[in-house]
Order: structure tokens, then sequence, then C-alpha cells
């Protein structure tokens, strides 16, 4: 029974291969873009935990100055003399051809085995690893990746971190340019209690908390949320694809369904060999999708490595391997997906009438009754929306708003449609265009979950379009007054520095001192700097909040700056205090916004600064000059003055590099959006031709009373333009409301900072024009096939009933 | 082989009740015919659907051989109608996506008792063999008739219960198929319950039975 039942069931895909393909396609798509999303996300996840464990699965404290800079090696030794139980490192990075590399120099004799990762150990206590040239230990990923003449022979060993290198502490010191020195030292376990205080036996040392794995995973956690969510997106607009295929397919094979049963199938046998078939359809889709999905992920992911680690400092690399989990969670998806995609056909078949005659209108006026559900789930969720922005807070509350709003606005479209195309009929005087409308009302079922897929998708276009357009306007000025010097220089020492600004003066307009150190503010790394108390920042610096005579306690070092995510991470605004190193409760005079930046920072006068912080030097200074002669003065600081040309920076190439980092972060973003955008034609392309084939029912009368196949096929065409017209202009409010809420309410709670909205209507005409071409393209093959169809195929409408 | 006892049905539509069957009751012994007659919407097709298990009735009993229709649940009238009985509807409802052959042999497949050789004989004697590879949309209005009576018997069902079978042909060839029915029911003994407008056609049957607003008219 089961067996000729299936062939029965199945036989209809053999006759309808395309709808098949579409069912598959829209599966494997959606499959894809999730979980090429979440190979994004576990891939980095797995690096952030890889680099935390760089040294040690525990990570440990340490001695180090408080402003970074190196010590001397003689300092060890007393501090192993005086019973301190520590291991030196020395730390830095090193620029080879492919990229740059952290050099972690080690102690392999004083360094607890377990500290280095699994089966390096072995390799840290080779001869060859010590001394010089020495090894380095790196992962094959890292190894493939760098290269060059002056580095060390490689050793690989899996599971080190990304981008790091081990090596002995006299060849990291060789590699790094720091002979004779040490950057921190680490406290083992197990310390004897009577040893001496700190200060005597090395001053100028402060122990160090260690920078945990959590800090990374805290600050890119938004990241991946953000990912997450683009993905999610793309999955629902997928599985519009497969809600509709399989709709149709339930639809077109209910009067089989009904035969079934009046021959002896019982209902729960044909429930239970349709999910079957289902399944089936899940897994293999879900196994293409997984396929794929490692594509657009290997794709997109040096992009992705490229935003964290300019965005967050966080080092990933730009490959991907395949996990076992992802498989699985793939599958899993799919065949979640296609159940949540099949619930309503299922439960209808469940509930199918045996008796019914078989109307091809009653799927419509099924359909019209469930508009009014449809139309009540939409308020409903529109109300939930409205309700979480107003009552709940943080990143997980706006993405449930944003997931209600954008439901909302999808279940709201096919009621709006209608409403638009009943006024349409309304208005219509000649009979065609009469017969045009209602038939147009008529297709909205079939063609609805199409539209609001094309919804969804340009909804999310003009979203993220104008977020990402609101961004780059003030990101731009702001930059324009964050690099308000026109060159800036770095000595390598002080007494360059000395010689510097002395050979400087008579040439430039203003010589402004910038001292910064790295300090841990309120719980997280965070960096301070001085500024001298110059016009350059008065007039420039890009206050959001201040106090009336901010600049002149800053001078008078009476309070400090503080940027906008350090602000609203601690609530603490202009009148506040805040908690630094050395100077306990500053007062706050004023916030400003620092675009890109994942550190909180202070700003503090150049005297406040050197008096808590003797130990920072003026290395680096802003110089303002006339725009025209900074291409001089830089020829002149390198052939007279001697100083080096990396030493010197040119304002326009830190801008244009800024810019180009912002922009990276976006590519991401849009690559997912560009692709949502394509299914959603690709929904209504294989909607309009699984429709073309059940409209001959409809077309054939009007052909009969003498309307050309030809006008027939225009009428089609002018169809698709009029329903993706529609859905752009009620995608326009959702886009923009959407765009709110990402630069309001999700910028803030994931990067610490908010925007202003800037509307840009020409941006919305390209897409308007862009989805008027996806329609019109969509339906040209369904159209073409109604111009070329044989009169023959028509007349055979009237010679059968259906 | 039948037995119905005071059959009563009701529907309600719209808040409308309609009584539909008043107390039908009839019988039908093993290989006889009978032909149901009465006009349009005396509740014909409500009659032949009830036996087949296709709904239930407000009260009275349905025997066919030795099972009571009305006590079993949606799976147990499913099995009759894979096993006893087999119905040939008013609309032909043959499965679009599969050839004439397959839908000729697709109910004895369904009910597990597949007999190739008797299916190809009854494409034969329907004279459908040249059209057996065909799909259902390419053959004419009687033609498709006879596939739905082949997939009838195909099964060998003990009662074949037939809904207007020719009252989508014209009277020649709605004569013609009736014979042929007629021919190949005699051949494997099942009863047969006819429901059809045509008086003369009714004539063929060995009993006749008339439905007038819901009640049986001698
Ligand atoms: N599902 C239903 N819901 C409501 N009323 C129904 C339903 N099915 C049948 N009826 C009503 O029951 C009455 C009998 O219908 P039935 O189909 O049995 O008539 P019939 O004798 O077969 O007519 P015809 O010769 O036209 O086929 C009709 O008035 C019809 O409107
Ligand atoms: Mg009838």
């Amino acid at each position: 029974m089961r067996r000729a039942a299936l062939v029965a069931l199945l036989s209809h895909w053999r006759r309808r291969p395309f709808q098949l393909l579409t069912l598959l396609l829209g599966l494997a798509t959606a499959t894809a873009l999730w979980s090429g999303v979440q190979a994004i996300n576990a891939e980095a996840r797995a690096s952030y935990d890889r680099a935390a464990g760089a040294l040690g699965a525990t990570p440990r404290p340490s001695l180090a100055r408080a402003d970074g800079t190196p010590m001397d090696e003689a300092l060890f030794a007393a501090l192993r003399r005086a019973g301190w139980l520590v291991t030196p490192l020395v730390e830095g990075r090193v620029e080879t051809a492919g990229g740059s590399l952290r050099i972690l120099g080690v102690d392999p004799f004083t360094l607890p085995g377990g500290d280095l990762p699994e089966g390096a150990a072995g390799d840290a206590l080779d001869p060859a690893f010590l001394g010089l040239p020495g090894r380095l230990i790196v992962s094959p990923e890292t190894a493939a990746r760098i290269g060059g003449p002056e580095l060390p022979p490689l050793i690989e060993v899996e599971g080190v971190a990304p981008g790091i290198a081990y090596a002995d502490i006299p060849a990291a010191q060789a590699l790094l340019g720091l002979d004779g020195q040490l950057s921190r030292f680490v406290l083992l376990d197990g310390q004897p209690g009577n040893r001496p205080p700190l200060d005597e036996v090395a001053p100028g040392l402060s122990l160090q908390q260690p920078q945990t794995g959590a800090d990374m995973a805290r600050l890119t956690d938004s990241f991946h949320l953000n990912l997450t969510a683009f993905g999610l997106l793309s999955f629902a607009v997928g599985l519009f694809i497969v809600r509709g295929t399989i709709g149709l397919a339930f639809e077109q094979r209910r009067p089989m369904f009904r035969t079934l049963r009046a021959l002896g199938l019982p209902a729960a046998t044909l429930l239970w060999l349709l999910l079957a078939e289902l399944l089936v359809f899940a897994l293999i889709a879900g196994a293409a999708g997984i396929a794929l999905g490692y594509l657009v992920a290997s794709a997109l992911i040096p992009d992705v490595a490229a935003t964290l680690r300019g965005l967050y400092g966080a080092s990933v690399e730009g490959t991907l391997s395949i996990r076992p989990v992802w498989w699985l969670t793939g599958l899993g998806i799919a065949v979640l997906g296609t159940a949540l995609a099949a619930l309503s056909s299922l439960w209808q078949v469940a509930r199918l009438p045996l008796l019914a005659p078989a109307q091809p209108r009653a799927w419509a006026r099924a359909s019209e009754a469930g508009l009014v559900w449809q139309g009540l789930a939409a308020l409903g969720l529109a109300a939930l929306s409205g309700l979480t922005i107003w009552l709940g807070s943080g990143l997980i509350a706006a993405f449930v708003m944003l997931g209600a709003l954008l439901i909302a606005a999808a279940l709201a479209l096919p009621l709006v449609l209608y409403g638009a195309l009943w006024i349409g009929a309304r208005l219509a005087k000649r009979p065609l265009a009469q017969w045009f409308w209602a038939d147009t009302r008529q297709q909205l079922p079939g063609l609805s979950l199409a539209l609001m897929a094309l919804l969804l998708a340009l909804a999310a276009n003009i979203g993220v379009g104008t977020m990402v357009s609101s961004f780059r306007l003030p990101f731009t000025g702001w930059l324009d007054q964050r690099l308000a010097s026109e060159l800036y220089v770095t000595a390598d020492n002080p007494e360059q520095a000395e010689r510097l600004t002395g050979w400087l003066a008579p040439r430039v307009q203003a010589i402004l001192p910038i001292m910064n150190t790295d300090a841990r503010i309120a719980g997280l790394p965070g960096e301070i700097y001085g500024v001298a108390d110059d016009p350059t920042y008065r007039d420039n610096w890009p206050l959001i909040d201040r106090l009336p005579d901010v600049w002149d306690r800053v001078a008078a070092g009476d309070g400090v700056l503080i940027n906008e995510q350090l602000a609203r991470r601690t609530d603490t605004w202009s009148g506040g205090t805040i908690a630094l190193p050395g100077w306990p409760g500053a007062p706050v005079v004023g916030v400003y916004s620092d675009y890109g930046n994942p550190l909180g920072q202070v700003l503090m006068g150049l005297d406040a600064l050197r008096d808590r912080f003797p130990e920072v030097e003026a290395l680096r200074f802003g110089l303002r000059l006339p725009r025209g002669e900074v291409a001089g003065l830089t020829r002149a600081l390198t052939q007279d003055f001697g100083l080096s040309a990396e030493n010197i920076v040119d304002q326009a190439a830190l801008k244009a590099f800024s810019i180009q980092v912002f922009e990276r972060t976006f590519t991401v973003s849009r690559a997912l959006n560009v692709l949502t955008l394509a299914v959603a034609g690709f929904a209504i392309l294989t909607s309009l031709l699984t429709l073309s084939a059940m409209r001959l029912p409809q077309l054939a009368p009007v052909w009969a009373l003498g309307v050309t196949r030809r006008g027939l096929a225009r009428l089609e065409l002018v169809r698709a333009l009029v329903l993706a017209g529609l859905t752009m202009l009620c995608a326009l409010p959702v886009g923009l409301l959407l765009a709110w809420v990402l630069l309001a309410v999700i910028n803030v709670a994931a990067f610490g900072w908010k925007l202003p909205l800037f509307l840009f209507p020409s941006d919305w005409v390209v897409l308007g024009a862009l989805s008027l071409a996806a329609a019109g393209l969509a339906a040209l093959w369904p159209a073409l096939s109604i111009a070329r169809i044989p009169p023959a195929r028509l007349l055979q409408v009237f010679a059968h009933e259906r | 082989m039948l037995e119905v006892r005071d059959l009563k049905k009701t529907f309600r539509s719209s808040g409308e009740v309609q009584q539909v069957l008043r107390g039908v009751s009839l019988s039908l012994e093993r290989g006889a015919t009978m032909a149901l007659t009465g006009e349009s919407g005396s509740g014909k097709s409500t009659l032949l659907h009830l036996v087949a298990g296709l709904d239930r009735p407000d009260s009275g009993t349905i025997v066919i051989g030795d099972t009571d229709v009305t006590a079993e649940d949606d799976r147990g009238r499913a099995a009759l109608r894979r096993g006893k009985v087999g119905v040939v509807f008013q609309q032909f409802n043959l499965i679009p996506s599969l050839t004439v052959a397959a839908n000729i042999a697709f109910q004895a497949r369904l009910a597990g008792r597949e007999d190739a050789p008797w299916s190809a004989r009854l494409t034969d004697r329907l004279g459908l063999a040249e059209h057996a590879r065909k799909y259902p949309e390419q053959l004419s209005g009687g033609q498709q008739q006879r596939v739905a009576i082949g997939r009838t018997l195909a099964a060998k069902p003990a009662l074949v219960l037939a809904d207007e079978p020719t009252g989508n042909l014209d009277e020649e060839t709605g004569e013609r198929v009736l014979d042929l029915m007629l021919d190949l029911v005699a051949e494997t003994g099942a009863a047969l319950l006819m429901v059809t407008h045509s008086s003369r056609l009714a004539q063929r049957m060995e009993r006749q039975l008339h439905l007038e607003r819901g009640a049986i008219r001698a």
C-alpha cells in the first residue's frame, strides 16, 4: 500500500521537475546562507579560544611596566633570587610577507609545560628550538601564510593559535630588536609567602591582571550576533521560497490526495508518506546547502577576519576548517526549516475533507479568510515589537523587536496589496482593465509569499544601506575633526624627540605632543591620551556632551574627556566622575564620539598625564601647517633631518586607511544583503513559473473572448511590475524603521556609539529600479511562454473540466 | 452482501439544515446489479458516499459482507475501500501524473493484490491497450472514464459502487461503457450499485430503486 501510494505521490515531481528543483534550490540556498554564517562564527570563536589559551588554559597575572615598555633582562635574575616564581616573556609583532605575526618569546625551562599548546611542549625542549637562530612554533595555517628569509625555520604544530609564533627568548629578542630586554614576567602558581615586596626587588613594575579570552568574546559578541541576525534573515527569505513551492505542490496534488483517500489510503498513512518525502528532500537540499554554505563562508571569511582585526584587534585565521557539529546543525536547520515551511500545508492535508468538490477558487477563498487572521497576527506582532523597544533593552531585545517588526510587515503585505488592488478595480473603467485587477487579486495568494520575501529583502537593503550611508557621513566628518593635524610624526627615542621639536619649531605653525598609555578603565583594557591645549582641539574635537568651560578645565587638569563607548558602558556623562589608575575620581567634563574604536578612551591635559604617568614619554607629535607645504616638509624630514619614512604619517593616508577599515566592516553585511535580494528575485521567478502552469483555465476564456496571446503576455509583465512596485513602496517605511533600530538601538548596544539617521532618496530610486528590473526579468520567461502557447493547449481547457 | 437500514443524513450549511436522506433501506445480494435513480439533488451521491464509507450517516446502519461500516473508524473504512468496495466517481479522479497503465493497476497495488495479467486483460478489454503509456490529460472523456472503471475492477472488489459513470459521455459511448462494465462485473462476480439519470440505462440492471426527496419510492 505504502509503496504504491508513494510512487503516485512522487510521480508528481517527475512531471514537474522544475518545481522540485525550485524546492531543493530554495532550501539549499536558505541552508547555505545560514550555515555559512554559522561557519564564520564558529571559526572566529575557535580562534578566540585558541588565542586566549596562547599562554595556558588558565590565564595568569604578570608583572610589567605600567606603560608596557620593555625592561632589562637582569630583573629576571633579581626576581628569582628574591624568591618570586616568575617566567620571562618577550612579546611583539613582526611584519612578514604574508601579514603580521605575534611573537611570544618564552623560556621553556621555567614555563610550565601545560602553558604551551598541546604538542608544542616537546618541541620547545628540542635543542634546535633553543638559542640562535632557534625555531618558530606556529600552526600549519599560519605557516602556510607567513614566510620570508628573515624568519628562523618553522615547526608546525596543530592547535597553536592563529597568528602566533612561539620562540625561545634569544630568538624572539633578535626578531623583535629587543636585545637583552624582556616584556613582562608571568607569575606562576605557588608563590612563597615570605618573598620581599615588589617595590624592593623591582621598582617600577606593577601587577597586571591577565587579559582573558572573555574580554575578546565580549567585544566581538555583538559583531557575531549581527552576523547571526543576517544569517537568520537570509534563511527566512529562503524559507519563503520553500514555503511557496511546498504550498503550490500540495495545492496541485490536492485532488490526488483526495483520490488516494477515496481509494482507501488512511489519512495517517498519507501524512506519514508526505512527511517522509519532505524529510528526504530536506536532507538532500540540506547537504547541498551546507556545501554551498562552505563556499559562501570561505568567500566571506577574509573580509570578516579583516573586520575583526580592524575593529577589535582580534586575530582570526582567514581559512575554514570543516567541523562535524556544523554539518549536523546545518542538516538540522534544513529539516527544521522544511518542517516550518510545510506546517500549514500538512495541517491542511490532515484536515482535508474527503468529499469537498475540487474547486479552483477554493484555495484563493480560503486564503482570503486567512487574510483576516494574518492581519490580526501582524497587528499583534507590531504591538509586541513596539512593546519590546519600549520596555526591553540590550541587543537581544533589539533583535526580538526587529524580528517581530519584519514578520509583522511581511504578514501585513498581502492585506495592503489587496486593498491597493481593490482600489485599482474600483477605478478601472474598461472591461479588460477590470479583469486585470480582479485576476491580479486572484493571483495574489500564489504570489504573496514571494512578494513577502521581496519585501523583507528590500527592507533589509534599505535598512542596512541607510545605516551604512548614515554611518559614512558622520564618520568622514568625524575623521576630519579628529585628524585635524596635517602631519603626524613619531620619534624613536626621547633624545630624537627633543631634536625633532627643535628642528620643527621654525618650520610649522604648531607642534602638538600626543602622549598615550594603555590602562584598564572600568574593568576593560583602555587607553589614556594627553593632548596639548590648542585651538586644533578646541575647534575640532567632536564633543557630543560637554560642560560649558570644558577645554579650560581639561587644560587646567581639572577634568577629563571620555569617549562615547566608555560613557555608555559606564553610564557616565559630563558632570560625573570616572576611576582611572592614579586618579580615582577624575571629573568627566565632556564626551566625544570615537567611531570604530573598541576600547574605552580617556583624554586629559598633557600636564595632568605627565603628573600621573611620569614614565610616559612624548614621542608622537601632530603638526599644523598649510596643506600645500606637507609634501615639502615630509621630504625635508626624511632627507634633511633623517627621520625614517615609516615615522611620518600623512593625514590623508591615515584617513584613507580608516575609511578602508570602515568599509570592510560592512562588506559582509552588504554581501549578505545582495544575496538576500537575489534569493527574493528567484522566489518571484519560481512562483510565477509555477503559477503560469495553473493559469491556463483563467487565461483561456479571456483569449477565447478576443484578447491576443501577446496582449495576455504583456498584461502578465505589467502585473509583475505593479506588484513589485507596490511591494517596494511598502518596503520603504519598513526599511527606514529598520535603519532607525540599527542606528539608535543595535549600534549602541553592539559598538557603543549612536549615529544620526540620514535619508538617501536617490538610493531608494536605484533600489526600486532594481526590484522592478528583477520582477520584470522574473516575469519575462512566463510571459514569453504565454505569448507562444499553442492554441491547442488553450482549447484543451474547454475540452475537459479540470 | 450489502444491507442498508434506515439511513438518515442531514447537512448544515450556513445555518440552514437540510435533511438529505430520511430513512433509506436497501439490500443487495452477491453478484446482483441495482440502478439508483432520482432527480438531481435527491441524495443519490450522498447515499453512495455513505455506503463507501467516505462520510458518516447521522443514524442507521450499513453492513457490507460481515463488516458494519458505520462502526468502523477512519482507518477501518479506508481498509474497506481498499478491500471489498470499489468506487467509480462522477468525476473521473484519475491521478494526472501516472500513466494509464499505472492508473489502472493503482488500486490493486494500493490494496496489495496486484494481478498483472488481469490488469493487462482489463486494459485490453476496455480498449485502452494502445493508450497504456499515455497520461490522463491526453485522453478523451470517454477514455478517461474507462480508465476509472478499469482501476476499480482491477482490484476485484466484491461490491462496485458507480456514481453516474456514463454521465459525461454521449449516449452511444455511455451504452458501450455500461455493457463493458456489466460484462466485467459478471466476470468477477461482484455486486453493482449504480447511480444513473437515464431510465434506459437503469432498465439494463436487475433491480431499480427510485430516490425522491431522500426516501425510496418503490
Ligand atoms: N457537503 C454538503 N454540504 C451541504 N449540502 C450538501 C453537501 N453535499 C450534498 N449536499 C446537498 O444534499 C443534497 C443531495 O445532494 P447529492 O449530491 O446527494 O444529490 P444527487 O442526487 O447526487 O444529485 P445529482 O444527480 O445532481 O448528482 C443536495 O441538495 C445538496 O445540495
Ligand atoms: Mg450526484
